[in-house]
């Protein structure tokens, strides 16, 4: 198992999977809250297309996490609200 | 390589990876486009080469046979260097230009980093595929309801199951591989709502007895679903999903011939997570901006209009997959090959297949695809579905525009599509640009009519940086 590193946690992860996959993995299915009801999102189309599940990646916001591989010593973050 | 290129093909799912492998094999040197960190599509998503030692994924594919044969040809059309093969890049717009079109990309290999470029050929393919129609429901966006798509994707893709105890609705074929998937890797698929009932399929004998592989993968299902006990429940559907921060259970009701749920018989079923899908909804968003004809498709859908060989009203342009309507992988791979003769042809190349191979080609085309049309008269979109929605359920998900605000768009503010609608209300005009509600909130505004996106000239979000690198290059 490699790692990243989540919200300053790390987070366990097999290599060729994508974060939302090691989210998952891990339990986690929510990790952005909405911007107008203040909602919990994660992962919903897992495909790329409902960009439900955006996280910041390396400082670079906006990044789906079911696209993006997972990699060693990645730095994800959440965040309130990311409609940037 | 740009400059040498004969054929540009966007999409490595089964359509394009049958495309690519004709063209290559009639001597035309082809760019290979894929979003993916794999060739395979959706339909034979893989984790990435590297992985899949550590993440086995075989048992829960159909047709692997094909897949690996047309992996090998990619592979060594690579090694000669008459493939150029481009994983994880995304196109984010594709024009016409004099002498053929230029296709804009993003390499994502080193995501997130982007690095911005440009491929040109004299011709196109688009095979870029479908993804999940869905339909709102209260809950839907709690955390835990995916799409079946989704909960496919991270199986196949990651050997992640996003719950252990699943409830899968909607209606169509694919509800069968993905409940044997989950059941494969112990989850318990707890209910599988099918609100189409299975008598519609023998409406259209025809198509059922010319296509006898349909059945063999259907009961392959079928025994699967069998051994692990798991039942598919007839005209019912998932009319709400329950819990605070995460989805905890979902109502299952029985449903009218038009879809609305009957009073009295909803049940409550706990479950940790939901997987729901309605057919699809092809991916056009590269082809309706290149000004192609589109044609509407017995599933609601419209489709690009090809002809006989797959070619679309755009010179040089050319379109194969689910993007022509949707119908499954056999069929993308019968109209990728006829693509790429069309292609061969028109380069003035000899073609790959003979005239029996192309009849033959042809045919089981003609015969796929009246299976496709039957599959989507069976499973149509419930008419009455509306009904599940209460006036404060969210329908676009970016822009949280509820129920309440999209009926109130067509009654109170004149709106008669989805475009109209998504004025008055921002419905669509989120991050997702109304992939995932433009269907929805078609049907709620116009639904007699096909439902054709919105034109989107970015296909994919790109950042400025890599747009401005981009400049200096060209």
């Amino acid at each position: 198992m490699s790692e990243l590193i989540i919200d300053g946690e790390p987070l366990p992860f097999i290599e060729g999977q994508t974060v939302a996959a090691a989210l998952v993995a891990a339990g986690r299915l929510s990790w952005r809250t909405s911007r107008v009801g203040h909602r919990p999102r994660g992962v919903f189309c897992g495909i790329g297309v409902c960009f439900d599940c955006l996280v910041t990646i390396d400082g670079a916001g906006g990044q789906r996490a079911c696209l993006v591989p997972a990699r060693p010593g990645m730095t994800v973050t959440t965040e309130e609200d990311d409609d940037e | 390589m740009s400059e040498s290129t004969d054929l540009i093909v966007v999409g490595a799912g089964p359509a394009g990876m049958a495309a690519a492998v004709t063209a290559l094999a009639g001597g035309l040197r082809v760019v290979l486009v894929d979003s993916g960190t794999a060739v395979g599509g959706q339909y034979w998503r893989h984790p990435p080469e590297h992985a899949r030692a550590a993440i086995p994924t075989d048992d829960l594919h159909h047709g692997l046979r094909e897949y690996r044969a047309l992996s090998q040809a990619l592979s060594a059309h690579s090694r000669r260097g008459r493939l150029d093969l481009r994983l994880a890049h995304h196109v984010w717009s594709a024009v016409r230009e004099d002498d053929g079109f230029a296709v804009h990309v993003v390499d994502r290999r080193d995501a997130p980093r982007e690095t911005a470029g440009v491929l040109r050929a004299p011709r196109l393919l688009v095979a870029t595929g479908a993804y999940d129609r869905q339909l709102p429901f209260p809950g839907w966006d709690l955390p835990g309801v995916l799409t079946i798509g989704g909960l496919q994707a991270l199986l196949k893709g990651g050997g992640v199951a996003a719950g252990s105890r699943v409830a899968l609705g909607g209606t169509g074929p694919f509800l069968l591989p993905v409940a044997a998937g989950l059941a494969a890797r112990g989850v318990d698929v707890v209910a599988v709502c099918e609100a189409a009932h299975p008598l519609a399929w023998l409406r259209h004998p025809g198509p059922l007895l010319r296509n006898p592989a349909k059945w063999t993968e259907g009961a392959r299902y079928g025994a699967t679903l069998a051994r692990h006990g798991i039942r598919v429940h007839p005209r019912t559907a998932i009319t709400r999903a329950e819990g605070g921060d995460r989805v905890t259970a979902v109502r299952i009701a029985s449903l009218r011939p038009d879809g609305s749920p009957r009073l009295g018989t909803e049940r409550q079923v706990q479950v940790d997570a939901v997987g729901v899908g309605w057919g699809f909804a092809p991916q056009l968003d590269l082809l309706v901006p290149l000004g192609c004809a589109l044609t509407d498709a017995p599933d609601g859908n419209a489709v690009v209009a090809v002809d006989g060989g797959q070619r679309t009203t755009v010179p040089g342009l050319y379109a194969a997959g689910e993007t022509c309507g949707v119908g499954g992988a056999a069929l993308a791979v019968g109209e990728g090959r006829l693509a790429a003769e069309s292609v061969l042809a028109d380069s003035g190349a000899a073609p790959v297949l003979g005239r029996r191979g192309l009849s033959a080609v042809r045919s089981a085309v003609a015969r796929q695809r009246g299976f496709a049309r039957a599959m989507a008269l069976a499973h149509p979109i419930p008419p009455a579905w509306p009904a599940w929605l209460s006036d404060d359920t969210v329908v676009c998900r970016c822009e949280e525009v509820t129920a309440g605000a999209v009926r109130s768009a067509c009654t109170g503010g004149g709106a008669h599509d989805h475009r109209q609608v998504k004025q008055l209300t921002r419905a669509g005009m989120g991050w997702c640009q109304g992939r995932m509600c433009g269907p929805a909130v078609h049907c709620l505004t116009a639904q007699e009519q096909a439902y054709t996106p919105a034109e989107r000239l970015v296909a994919t979000p790109i950042s400025l940086g890599a747009l401005a690198d981009i400049d200096e290059e060209h």
